[in-house]
C-alpha cells in the first residue's frame, strides 16, 4: 500500500482527496436541501420527513460515519494545503493585484472553509444533538430562529457555503482532470448556478421561520 | 518623426546578493520614449545611477524578442505588467502615462531566491526539467521525420503546451506560488506527442515530486496563472498533468 500513500502525499494527490471529497459534501447538501424544503410546506410535512428518514437507522449511521471521514479527509488536506502555500510565498508582494482569474470564491477557499467548520458544529449542537423526546424538530427549529442572532448567524454561514460551492464546484473536475473547453463552460455556469440555488434555499430557512411565520 | 516622452517615479525592490532582506528606492524615469520598451526605460534609469556613482539595478533579459524567457518581474502586481500576453520586453512605455508611478517587484516565490535586485534565481525550474523533461533517444543519423506520423489537431495542442518559455510567470502570479502551469505545460508538450509516450509515466511520477520537494505551492484553480502567462498557457494543460498522475500512480 506504500505507493497509495504516496500518491495522496503529493500535491496533486492533496487535490484529488480536496475534489473527491468536496464532490461529497455537494452530493450531501443537495439531498440535505431538498428534505428541508419540507419545512416550506408545514410542520406536519417536516415532522413526518424527520420521522421517515430517523426509521432508516442503520443508513443514517453508515451516512453519518461516512460524512465524517469525508470531513476529517477534506478538513485535513484543506489545512495542510492552506500551510504548504502560506510557506511557498515567504515574502508577500506589496502590490496585490489579480489579473483577473481569481473570484470570490477561489479567493476565500480556506477562510470560507473554515467558517463552515465552525457552523457545522454549531448547527450538529442544534438540530443534531438534541432532546426531541418531548417536542418535535419542527419545534426545536422555530425555537432556535426565534433569535435575532441564530438568524444572522445562519445567513452569513450559508452565504459562506454557497461561497465554497461557487468556486469548488468547477474546481473539482479541474483537479481531476476534467476540463475540455466542450463542456467547462457549461460546469462554470452550473457552479454559479448551484452557489446561488444552496444561498438561496438554506438561507430562506431561518428567515422564514424566524421572521415570516 | 517626432517621438512622445513620458516622466516617471519607479519604486524598485533592491536586495543584494548577501542580505536576507531588502527593500524598495524611489528613481526617477525622466524623459521616457514611449516607443522603448520597459527594459529599455530600465537602462535609461541604470545609466543615469552609473552616471551618477550609484549600483545599477540588476534584472535579468536576453533576447529582448518575447521567446527567451530571461526577462520578468513583478510590475504594479502583475507579473510582466499590465499587458496580456506579453513579457515585460515586449511592454512598451505607450502603455503608461506620464506621472505614473510604478512599483517594480521581483518574482516571490521561495522556490526562487532572490539573487540581487530583480534577478531571482530559477534553477528549480531546470532540477524540474531534469527529472523529466526530455524523451531519450538513440544518437546518430536521424530518422525521416515521416516515420513517426502525428495528427495536426495533437500537434496543435503540443505546440500550445511548448509554447512555454518557463519564465516562470506562473509561479511569480499563482496565489499561492505553484508551478502547475509549468510543469502541466511540460508534461502535456512530451506526452502529446508519440515520442514522449515511452517516459510519459515516469515523467510526471517524477516532474510532480520534484516539484513538490522543491517548496512551491499547491494549484486551488484561481486561474491566475493562466491569465498572467505571457504565452496564454492554459490551465486545460494542469488538468492533462492531473490526468496523467491518475494514469501513472494507478497502473
Amino acid at each position: 500500500m506504500n505507493w497509495f500513500v504516496d500518491t495522496f502525499r503529493t500535491s496533486l494527490g492533496k487535490k484529488f482527496l480536496m475534489a473527491v471529497t468536496g464532490l461529497g459534501f455537494i452530493g450531501f447538501i443537495i439531498v440535505h436541501m431538498m428534505g428541508n424544503m419540507t419545512l416550506f410546506v408545514g410542520h406536519e410535512a417536516f415532522n413526518a420527513y424527520v420521522e421517515k428518514l430517523h426509521g432508516y437507522e442503520a443508513l443514517i449511521l453508515v451516512a453519518e460515519i461516512g460524512l465524517l471521514s469525508l470531513a476529517v479527509i477534506h478538513v485535513t488536506t484543506g489545512l495542510l494545503l492552506f500551510l504548504g502555500n502560506r510557506s511557498a510565498r515567504n515574502v508577500s508582494y506589496t502590490v496585490k493585484k489579480s489579473g483577473g482569474g481569481r473570484n470570490i470564491g477561489s479567493a476565500t477557499m480556506p477562510y470560507t472553509g473554515f467558517v463552515i467548520l465552525l457552523f457545522v458544529i454549531l448547527h450538529l449542537s442544534n438540530f443534531s444533538f438534541v432532546d426531541t423526546t418531548d417536542r418535535t424538530m419542527y419545534d426545536v427549529i422555530t425555537a432556535t430562529f426565534s433569535s435575532w442572532i441564530y438568524i444572522i448567524v445562519y445567513v452569513v454561514s450559508v452565504a459562506a457555503v454557497a461561497i465554497h460551492v461557487r468556486h469548488g464546484f468547477w474546481s473539482l473536475f479541474q483537479s481531476l482532470g476534467l476540463n475540455h473547453e466542450k463542456y467547462m463552460p457549461a460546469l462554470r455556469m452550473i457552479s454559479i448556478a448551484l452557489a446561488v440555488i444552496v444561498g438561496v434555499g438554506f438561507g430562506l430557512i431561518p428567515i422564514y421561520i424566524g421572521i415570516i411565520t | 518623426m517626432t517621438t512622445k516622452t513620458i516622466n516617471l517615479t519607479l519604486k524598485v525592490w533592491r536586495q543584494n546578493r548577501s542580505r536576507p532582506k531588502g527593500g524598495f528606492e524611489n528613481y526617477t524615469a525622466k524623459d521616457i520614449s514611449t516607443d522603448m520598451s520597459f527594459l529599455e526605460m530600465l537602462d535609461v534609469v541604470n545609466e543615469d545611477l552609473v552616471l551618477s556613482g550609484k549600483e545599477p539595478i540588476a534584472f535579468d533579459h536576453d533576447c529582448r524578442e518575447g521567446i527567451c524567457g530571461m526577462c520578468g518581474a513583478v510590475v504594479d502586481g502583475e507579473a510582466h505588467g499590465p499587458l496580456k500576453e506579453t513579457t515585460l520586453c515586449q511592454l512598451h512605455m505607450r502603455h503608461f502615462k506620464s506621472g505614473d508611478t510604478i512599483v517594480i517587484e521581483p518574482w516571490r516565490a521561495r522556490a526562487f531566491p532572490i539573487v540581487k535586485d530583480l534577478v531571482v534565481d530559477r534553477s528549480a525550474f531546470d532540477e524540474i526539467i531534469a527529472s523529466g523533461g526530455y524523451i531519450s533517444s538513440k544518437t546518430g543519423g536521424a530518422q525521416d521525420a515521416n516515420n513517426i506520423l502525428v495528427g495536426k489537431e495533437i500537434a496543435d495542442k503540443a505546440f500550445n503546451a511548448a509554447a512555454c518559455i518557463g519564465c516562470g510567470a506562473c509561479v511569480a502570479a499563482c496565489p499561492n506560488a505553484s508551478a502547475m502551469l509549468f510543469v502541466g505545460a511540460k508534461v502535456s508538450h512530451l506526452g502529446l506527442l508519440p515520442q514522449g509516450r515511452p517516459e510519459a509515466k515516469t515523467r510526471v511520477h517524477n516532474m510532480v515530486r520534484t516539484m513538490d520537494r522543491l517548496g512551491f505551492g499547491n494549484c486551488s484553480n484561481e486561474t491566475e496563472c493562466e491569465v498572467q502567462c505571457p504565452k496564454s498557457i492554459s490551465i486545460r494543460e494542469i488538468a492533462r498533468m492531473n490526468r496523467e498522475f491518475v494514469k501513472a500512480s494507478f497502473s
